[in-house]
């Protein structure tokens, strides 16, 4: 009994080893597409709780106020973060800085999301 | 119901809460949300291998509205509730198999948990660019799930509360 145990434990730590792995691969893909996705026209698309969506570019510096202002948006660099959120949890506020394709800054309290979508360079994309 | 049987449930739940409360008061190590401990689930994988299938479900959805009544909103509720049934109906069925140890079942249940939590979060918000996040989920997941599993191991060989 005590043996078969001892067995399946084995097993079982090569299996999550092997789950682990393959996660990390997958990010490792995500990521590196992502990064190929992204041209030098990349946009910060904002979509606002009524689902209206509103774009703006990575390659322009500023500040703007989303949401009536429950959120501050700020680009500079190419990257966009947001700098203010009137939430308790401030989640969106610590996502930090996103610059490629796909990423995204969520607002859940104030039910706001800002994606970085690829430019015009990225290759053409069959999904889309 | 017997007393026993309730009151030993009513317990795990109180201990489900605390976890629960505790996490809440750990800074998140990543600026990702989502990503978390799980430290909960260690009470409904004791509570799995414990006291049966159906109390875990109990304690988990009683753990899940009242921490959303407690320290969470409805859209909380909503993603927690998501996840909790999906991480549970995965974590019942693999330990059914009986070839799996808790290790594999509470990571799948990390898991699930995530994918959850996103399906749901997905729906609510109404995009699809939360695909791109589910990576880092699926492997927080299962470090978590390992934890967890490590953890609740240690408790089901020790507490036996019936």
């Amino acid at each position: 009994m005590k043996q078969k145990e001892k067995k399946s434990y084995l097993r079982d730590w090569i299996i999550v080893g092997a789950l682990l792995i393959a996660a990390l691969l997958v990010l490792l893909v995500v990521r590196n597409r992502q990064e190929a996705e992204t041209g030098t026209n990349a946009v910060a698309v904002v979509t606002l709780p009524d689902g209206e969506k509103q774009s703006y570019p990575l390659n322009k510096d500023g500040v703007f106020s989303l949401n009536g202002g429950t959120n501050t948006l700020v680009i500079e660099n190419g990257e966009a973060w947001v700098s203010e959120a009137n939430c308790p949890d401030k989640i969106c506020m610590g996502m930090g800085k996103i610059s490629k394709n796909g990423e995204f800054i969520a607002c859940l309290p104030n039910r706001i999301i800002i994606v970085v979508e690829g430019g015009e360079e990225s290759p053409v994309d069959g999904r889309t | 119901m017997k007393t026993q049987k309730l009151t030993v449930m009513a317990l795990t739940t109180a201990i489900a809460l605390i976890l629960s409360f505790i996490e809440s008061q750990i800074p998140a190590f990543v600026a990702i949300p989502g990503v978390k401990m799980g430290l909960p689930n260690i009470a409904i994988v004791y509570a799995l291998y414990r006291l049966g299938w159906k109390e875990a479900a109990a304690i988990s959805l009683v753990r899940v509205v009242l921490v959303s009544l407690l320290f969470g909103s409805i859209a909380s509720f909503f993603y927690s509730f998501a996840g909790a049934v999906l991480s549970l109906l995965g974590m019942t069925l693999l330990k059914k198999t009986e070839k799996f140890t808790e290790i594999v079942v509470s990571v799948a249940g990390g898991v699930l948990h995530n994918i959850g939590q996103i399906g749901m979060a997905s729906i609510i918000l109404e995009t699809d660019a939360l695909r791109y996040y589910l990576p880092f989920l699926l492997v927080s997941g299962i470090l978590a799930g390992v934890v967890i599993g490590l953890l609740s191991g240690i408790l089901i060989r020790r507490i036996h509360l019936k």
